[in-house]
């Protein structure tokens, strides 16, 4: 954990306090809604379909057993006993009172919690790979670099009133598990190789062979227009990265669309002014700030790696017996750990994916027993911290391969070892039209059925890997454009309709997802993906070969004419497989 | 005429706001602040009348367009059309930070209480609020933070900076 000083500390209190201000003067009738709606906002306050929501921020999605416990208390005193994490990494409360929010965040701020900018036209939540420092493939520990972009864009008085939201992603890894093409920012750190600086003709940087830096992608991002971004810069050396994040934001403030809040996002002005040209502009404003006063020192970078709290580690060996034991005498816990039981940098340690996504559970939703007791099984366990993950799961970072099985199965009774990590059922949802006043559509039952359509784990198993995501609206919380099948609620003359596309991903190898034809009425949702996935069962050349691989293979018209019944055959499988079997 | 707020204290305001197509009519003297396109068009005529002269800008404007002029301005003003434009934050900083302008910088139209610290981060020291607000209540909001993490025109050192100082000057600062 970051550990705030009492600069830190006292920032957030000074919010609370201006913020219990606001709220008076709002509810005396001092300040008038539309006056009161952006400052209310900046500070994670919606007003709802029917009560207010809250969004709290869990920076980069790290957060300790003590702040969990809060949460609790808070789902507890002042909403309905349960709250919602959300592919933001951050968590939601549906029910608050207004004049409670202040109290709410006072609460937050004993334990070094905010809501600030979680929602408004500003700089959001950094987020980045739930498996910061900790994977294998690390180049950096993201959480640092996240640390300094949320100290810098905190209260920015520049950058609060952008012409829309702001959302930076970081990946610190090889593997990009952070969706960072799909962001207004995305960072790649990179080690610089031989060259990397002359080329962009910077050579007073002082980015010697091996320094770290970031590859910098603007312009992408879900939403009714989804794009994938585009790099920017090949290789930004660290020491500029406040300077230069300060200059496309610039180039964005002003040059941004206002006129049309749909065409306002960076994406839009990167794609009207062409990315080069966009690119142009950054580089002219950043020549003005290059080397200023923002530039990052040293000093500070060391400081803020100090001020994390580190698991310390024991020296274990590589392979434990025990683990291996149970995984030979149990088939439940073996097929959770395929699933669910990430690799670790350090020997005899591994990261577990705590599942929230158990059918008949809202997908991301918690209850504030399940957080008191995930809370002590983080500090039993794992170093008393763990990780919110934009696909709504939590993250065990720091477990002993000798405590698995014991871990196991205490989160059984809790309803957090869905075997399901990577799989269909592994779904991501936003709260859609169940809570949500923007959402043409529930997801939560749609959710839930899919769930119950493909509840044999030996299918699901079998079916592989398959990312399934779901947004109540375009404004696509859920990420339907980046599920390999996404799905979309559609209002259709005041009914709620599904729209599907296939062929998405996140990652390095980011893309978006392709409509398959006209949207389904909610019931016929399930079978519709079980049609999918039989024409992917029957097309797969082998098992290595994912729902997505073959989507790209063969494209989405066989999907497209079994779905639509264009071609009434039953798919079979094909005859390699036939002979493979 | 007018009460504003400049350098954190309300006072009586003299200048006159020319409005952008008022018919022309420019008082022979007195203090008068001229929209950007007329200054533009009759840079000399202004420039020769008794009395001082200020020029407004819409939040889109250029600076560069007056980076010239600037040391004949006693008063720039930016005029909010909505106090969410952020656009006028970044003029101001434009015409402070590279244009190096330190005449008055004054944030006119729709322009609140809750919105006078970040402003007076980004450079402007005087603010005509809009009509319905308190200036004198509205004088506690510059000290909402105490602290800024960022670079700011008020403290052009970012925190990270600041912190490697000793005290005394951290709070001078």
């Amino acid at each position: 954990m970051y550990r705030y000083d009492e600069i830190d500390q006292r920032i957030v209190d000074e919010r609370v306090s201006q913020f219990r201000d606001q709220t008076r003067r709002h509810l005396a009738g001092e300040l008038s809604e539309d006056d009161f709606r952006p400052l209310r906002l900046q500070n994670g306050l919606y007003i709802q379909r029917y009560a207010p929501m809250l969004r709290v921020a869990i920076p980069y999605g790290l957060v300790s057993s003590a702040q969990l416990r809060r949460l609790a208390h808070i789902a507890r005193a002042y909403d309905k006993g349960y709250a919602h994490f959300s592919t933001r990494q951050n968590v939601q409360f549906n029910w608050p009172r207004l004049d409670e929010v202040p109290e709410i965040l006072a609460e937050l701020a004993e334990v070094q919690m905010h809501a600030i900018q979680t929602s408004g036209n500003c700089i959001r939540n950094t987020t980045t790979d739930h498996f910061a420092g900790v994977a294998r493939d690390e180049i950096v520990d993201s959480f640092v670099w996240c640390e300094l972009i949320r100290q810098w864009s905190t209260l920015h008085p520049e950058f609060a009133y952008l012409p829309r939201k702001f959302k930076i992603a970081v990946s610190g890894s090889a593997a990009d598990r952070a969706a960072t093409w799909v962001h207004d920012i995305g960072l790649h750190a990179r080690r610089s190789a031989e060259g990397d600086g002359a080329e962009q003709g910077a050579g007073v940087d002082g980015a010697e062979q091996g320094a770290v830096g970031f590859r910098v992608i603007v312009g992408g991002g879900l939403g009714r227009t989804p794009i994938v971004g585009h790099a920017i810069r090949e290789f930004l050396p660290w020491r500029h990265l406040l300077t230069y994040l300060e200059a496309i934001l610039r180039v964005y403030n002003r040059y941004g669309r206002r006129d049309n809040k749909y065409k306002a996002r960076i994406k839009i002005l990167v794609k009207e002014l062409t990315p080069a040209v966009f690119a142009h502009k950054v580089e002219e404003e950043w020549s003005h700030l290059k080397g200023g006063p923002a530039t990052l020192i040293e000093e500070e970078v060391r400081r803020i790696e100090g001020r994390f709290t580190r698991p310390a580690y024991a020296r274990l060996p590589p392979r434990d017996a025990f683990l291996e034991a149970m995984l030979a005498a149990d088939k439940a816990f073996a097929n959770w750990h395929r699933r669910n039981v990430h690799p670790h940098k350090v020997p005899g340690y591994a990261a577990v994916t705590l599942s929230l996504k158990r059918t008949g559970a809202a997908p991301g939703d918690v209850s504030a027993a399940q957080m008191d007791a995930i809370a002590g099984l983080a500090e039993r366990y794992s170093s008393g911290e763990l990780r919110v993950s934009h696909e709504q799961n939590l993250i065990f970072a720091d477990v002993r391969a000798s405590d698995l099985h014991a871990l196991w199965r205490e989160i059984k009774p809790l309803g957090l070892a869905a075997p399901n990590i990577g799989l269909l059922t592994n779904i991501i949802a936003c709260p859609g039209g169940d809570f949500c006043s923007l959402a043409n559509a529930k997801t939560i039952p749609v959710a839930e059925a899919i769930q119950r359509r493909f509840d044999d784990l030996d299918y699901l198993h079998d079916i592989g890997e398959l990312d399934l995501n779901i947004s109540g609206c375009m404004n696509s919380c859920g990420h339907h454009h980046i599920g390999h099948i996404g799905i979309l609620g559609v209002d259709k003359q005041g009914e709620e309709f599904y729209q599907i596309s296939i062929g998405g991903a996140q990652g390095a190898d980011a893309s978006l997802g392709k409509v398959i034809g006209p949207a389904f009425a909610r019931e016929r949702v399930p079978e519709v993906i079980e049609k999918l996935i039989e024409v992917y069962l029957a097309e797969r050349e082998s098992e290595e070969e994912r729902f997505i691989d073959a989507v790209r293979r063969i494209g989405i018209e066989p999907f497209k004419d079994y779905v639509y019944g264009t071609n009434h055959q039953t798919p079979r499988r094909n005859s390699r497989q036939l002979a493979v079997a | 005429m007018a009460r504003i707020i400049k350098h954190r204290a309300v006072i009586q305001d003299n200048w006159q706001l020319l409005e952008q197509e008022s018919g022309g009519s420019l008082p022979s003297d007195g203090d008068v602040v001229v929209p950007l396109e007329l200054w533009m068009r009759e840079r000399d005529t202004l420039s020769s009348r008794l009395g001082h002269i200020g020029v407004w800008l819409q939040t889109d404007a250029d600076p560069s367009t007056i980076a010239q002029d600037l040391a004949r301005f006693e008063v720039i003003a930016v005029r909010f059309a909505s106090f969410t434009d952020g656009r006028g934050y970044t003029l101001a900083r434009l015409l402070r930070e590279r244009h190096g302008y330190r005449g008055e910088l004054r944030a006119i139209g729709d322009v609140l209480r809750d919105q006078l610290c970040y402003l007076s981060r980004c450079g402007f020291d005087a603010f005509a609020l809009r009509a319905d607000q308190n200036p004198e209540q509205a004088l506690s909001a510059f000290d909402d933070f105490a602290e800024a993490y960022q670079a700011t025109v008020e403290r052009p050192e970012p925190l990270f900076r600041r912190r490697l100082q000793p005290d005394p000057q951290r709070k001078a600062a």
